[in-house]
């Protein structure tokens, strides 16, 4: 990484995710997006007088999940907190989280080689949305209490780059466990940016703090242009100040919002209302089992096993649905490799839709030579969401190679004679003329014809 | 029928000497001529008691007695959520504001068959000593219209005093049930905190608010409580226990606090509580002065824990959602501040400040922490006290209750609350009964204070000094 200026980054994320759990975190409500507003709350919820949160057995499980799957240790004994502040969107005037008893701690992802340390994951609940018009503000309860886990990691991150790789691999992980769709749109992700900047070898300098980011792409601008904005700073002898900072998406810039001295005082103290969040050592046990193997085990797994590429593996194991796919479909195939190929000229995004019995057909089939790689391309598009068997499917059309060496010279000779120039030059010694002559046979054979027996003929002809 | 007990009027009203109807009737004829000098209620819900009482009484026979309450009016603290009634806590600020939702002692009441006619007069948000802090209008004691009833379930004291009803509601947080009990001669419970579900309780103090019953005599008391208690799952801070009164062949051993029977107690009380103590050892009970060292920085321990929950419980009253806004206010900040500034009473104002500032990041450590250790020590010291005591006496207030104006300063007021504030902080259940009267006649009133969850053992004590004192 190339240092701007001399100065390099040092940046820690704070991600809010919400989690999928069928209700809210400390009421009976039901936990969903995009329903009319103010329709999913209750006196929980809406902080009135006398009402009582109770604990969420399932997001409790969930912060655990998310973890176990981080690498964290699991506290056994972690406690809410009340952070207090006055926002029209935090009905109670506090919002329940954790503070100095968070549920997992000491966590780490690694990514692209590289050791990303996660200091510590606590729950909390979520608070409403205004919703702004021109003459008024609207207030929407229905995420008020929504469960949320806020990850937060070590300053390990140096680079735009690495941070985002760090948040696909945490979103990958996360996706994994299922506890949440992390879909950013929605807002069930979001990212807290601190960075500061020093000389490499010194002490970090002031940090500044970037809020609430939604995407992906948003997070690498809001470093690159606060890294740069602090290395100049310091380049014409000024100083970063301690502040809160907003990203504007549309400038690409950060703005200040508010300054250390003018910081909030949020007043925590242990939550009153709940006690203390038990977790047993045979619970913790008992998620790590039911969780699937992670990504970073399988891309080991994959490079083992079947002699994949981490690279490759990586790819494959972004979705967790995908990397199922390929296990089964590895059981089925005598050509592991070959499977892995093809399932990766898929986007690794998305989920392929065959089944494990069709991908390692067509990988038997392309690896016995039976099809080539483009009858194998069309096989694999034509197969998704049904559940053809695609050598029955090969059979019926005619996909099959042609490899009977007396078709395919009665198929060259009639090249040649169809074309008489190229047959003679080709004769004289031209190559290119022989490729004229193949070519024509491949058009004729809608590709099937065994390229390599092809060229064995071809020389035939010569005589 | 105002001067019976709850047990009585349970007797008279299955023995069919009185219909359920009668009985509200005259409860609410006594409110109607009472009620202006005394003002125990903030609300009367003359026609729906009505028809509640006229509803049970054509019950068939099998599913009315379904408890000790049943067909027996009652009234409850106005902190406490009625549906579909206004719920106020005293406070300006809650002064229109309808809850959808029924307190889970309100809803407790009603399955034992409890006719519910008013909601009581109380301190704003439970925070006073006197009742003087409503919002609303003071309350008077019943005994003596020139004193104050005690605070903060004043309105609820003074309705039982005043035979307006039976028994009431009240809530604790640090002697809100025990000193109006005591200044009008009543008995009142503290439980042992987690035992009665608080929700549908407006929140002052979480970790020490409590709701219990203020009665005659301590057998009422202990019906109520035995309807009232129990494991709500809308509670994560509460327990189940198995409530019932011991029969005792053994002798009590008793405790009596010694820092609590020194100068800071008026003579009169003092001599009280001795006679009291004369009383429990004619029934043979052992007894022995035991010392509780932290008592004296309980009081402030108490404000800064109480104080510093409620700056944070009180911060929904924003006049956003519901209750009081504050008009032409601009911008949003402004819209916060006029609206709490109005709504909020100099008591609330006062303690919301305080807590406040004991949970600064810069004073936290010294204040709030402190407090919180010093709770510890209580708590340790409570329980080395009962290692060989099975129950504590101590006097419920320094003094009767004091004439209207009589406390000048806050700090004045705060004092009243010094014998009974050590429970709160220790989670520990009390209660409180007369124990004779001061020259004027006033009732003078004593705690018999418990492990956690004895409450049968206060109630077989309180019923057993009833018995002896009486003779």
């Amino acid at each position: 990484m190339t240092l701007y200026k001399g100065y390099e980054a040092v940046i820690g994320l704070e991600i809010h995710v919400e989690l999928k759990t069928k209700t809210k975190m400390f009421c009976a409500c039901k936990n969903g997006f995009g329903a009319m507003p103010n329709t999913l709350c209750c006196p929980v919820c809406m902080g009135m007088p006398g009402a009582l949160p109770t604990m969420n057995a399932q997001a409790v499980e969930y912060a655990v999940m998310a973890g176990i799957a981080a690498n964290c240790k699991v506290n056994t004994v972690s406690a809410m907190a009340r952070k207090n502040y006055f926002y029209p969107d935090l009905p109670k005037g506090y919002q329940i989280t954790q503070g100095a008893y968070p549920i997992c701690e000491k966590g780490a992802l690694t990514v692209d080689g590289a050791r990303i340390g996660i200091t510590r994951i606590h729950m909390e609940e979520d608070a409403g949305k205004l919703i702004h018009s021109k003459n008024e503000t609207l207030i929407d309860f229905n995420r008020c209490g929504v469960p949320l886990i806020e990850i937060v990691t070590e300053p390990d991150l140096r680079s735009s780059e690495q941070a985002k790789a760090f948040l696909k691999k945490l979103r990958t992980v996360l996706l994994y466990t299922g506890i949440s769709d992390c879909k950013m749109n929605e807002g069930a992700l979001r990212c807290d940016v601190n960075l500061s900047v020093r000389k490499p070898g010194q002490a970090p300098g002031v940090r500044t703090e970037i809020k609430n980011i939604n995407s992906f792409s948003f997070v690498a601008k809001a470093i690159e242009y606060e890294y740069h904005r602090q290395a100049d700073l310091l380049e014409a002898d000024g100083t970063v100040v301690q502040e809160t900072r907003r990203f504007d998406e549309s400038t690409g810039k950060t703005y200040s919002m508010r300054s250390k001295e003018n910081a909030a005082d949020y007043r925590y103290f242990p939550e009153p209302d709940l006690p203390p969040v038990y977790v047993s050592e045979e619970q913790i046990e008992n998620v790590r089992m039911s969780l699937p193997a992670m990504p970073d085990e399988r891309i080991r797994l994959y490079q083992e096993r079947y002699g994949i590429a981490p690279t490759d593996g990586e790819r494959l194991s972004v979705l967790r649905e995908n990397a199922d796919l390929f296990e089964a479909a590895a059981k089925l195939t005598r050509y592991p490799q070959i499977l892995a190929k093809q399932m990766l000229t898929f986007s690794a995004d998305t989920e392929i839709a065959l089944l494990p019995m069709q991908l390692s057909v067509i990988a038997d089939m392309t690896g016995d030579g039976r099809i080539n790689s483009s009858t194998a391309k069309t096989l694999l598009s034509f197969c998704q969401n049904t559940d053809i068997h695609p050598e029955d499917y090969a059979t019926e059309h005619d996909l099959f190679q042609i490899c009977d060496k007396d078709i395919l010279w009665h198929m060259l000779c009639a090249a040649a004679q169809a074309d008489p120039k190229s047959a003679n030059d080709f004769k004289n010694g031209k190559t290119a003329a022989g490729k004229a002559i193949v070519g024509k046979v491949m058009a004729e054979s809608h590709g099937r014809a065994d390229a390599k027996i092809l060229q064995v003929l071809l020389q035939e002809l010569k005589k | 029928m105002q001067g019976m007990t709850l047990s009585e009027l349970a007797r008279a009203l299955r023995e069919g000497e009185i219909s359920s109807f009668e009985l509200t009737k005259q409860c609410l004829h006594r409110i109607h001529e009472e009620d202006t000098q005394i003002g125990a209620f903030l609300s009367v819900f003359e026609e729906d008691a009505l028809c509640a009482a006229r509803e049970f009484d054509t019950l068939p026979d099998r599913q009315k007695w379904c408890s000790p309450l049943a067909g027996i009016p009652t009234a409850v603290k106005d902190n406490l959520m009625t549906a579909g009634k206004r719920s106020t806590c005293g406070s300006r600020i809650l002064a229109d504001f309808v809850p959808p939702y029924d307190a889970t002692v309100v809803s407790a009441l009603k399955k034992a068959g409890a006719v519910i006619i008013g909601k009581t007069n109380m301190d704003e948000f439970g925070m006073g000593s006197t009742t003087e802090h409503s919002a609303f209008y003071i309350t008077r004691n019943p005994l003596d219209s020139m004193r104050v009833p005690g605070g903060s379930s004043g309105g609820s004291a003074a309705a039982v005093a005043a035979g307006m009803v039976p028994f009431a509601l009240g809530s604790d947080t640090g002697g809100s049930v025990r000193l109006p009990a005591s200044y009008c001669g009543l008995v009142g419970l503290r439980p042992t905190y987690g035992t009665v579900s608080r929700f549908g309780l407006t929140a002052f103090c979480s970790s020490m608010d409590t709701v219990g019953p203020i009665t005659k005599t301590a057998a009422d008391n202990a019906l109520v409580y035995a309807a009232i208690a129990g494991r709500d799952p809308k509670d994560a801070t509460g327990c189940a226990f198995d409530f019932h009164i011991p029969k005792r062949e053994e002798p009590l051993r008793v405790g009596v606090i010694a820092q609590l029977m020194g100068e800071a107690i008026s003579d009169e009380v003092r001599n009280a509580i001795e006679e009291a103590i004369d009383v429990f050892k004619a029934t043979g009970a052992m007894v022995k002065r035991v010392s509780l060292p932290s008592l004296c920085d309980a009081l402030y321990a108490y404000f800064i824990i109480s104080s510093a929950e409620a700056s944070s419980n009180l911060a929904r009253f924003d006049g956003v959602r519901y209750g009081y806004r504050a008009e032409d206010c601009g911008d949003l900040e402004n819209l916060y501040r006029q609206s709490r500034d109005e709504g909020l009473g100099e008591e609330v104002k006062r303690r919301i400040r305080l807590g406040t500032y004991a949970l600064t990041r810069e004073n936290k450590e010294a204040y709030y922490y402190r407090a919180l250790s010093v709770k510890d020590t209580l708590v340790s010291q409570f329980a080395l006290a009962f290692a060989d005591c099975d129950i504590l006496l101590c006097p419920t207030a320094p003094d009767i209750a004091p004439k209207f104006g009589q406390m000048q300063t806050p700090t004045q007021m705060y004092c009243q609350d010094l014998c009974t504030v050590p429970m709160s902080l220790a989670a520990l259940p009390a209660l409180s009964i007369p124990c004779g009267k001061s020259r004027e006649g006033l009732p003078i009133g004593m705690q018999i204070v418990g492990r956690p969850f004895s409450e049968g053992l206060l109630y077989y004590a309180g019923m057993l000094y009833e018995k002896e004192a009486g003779k």
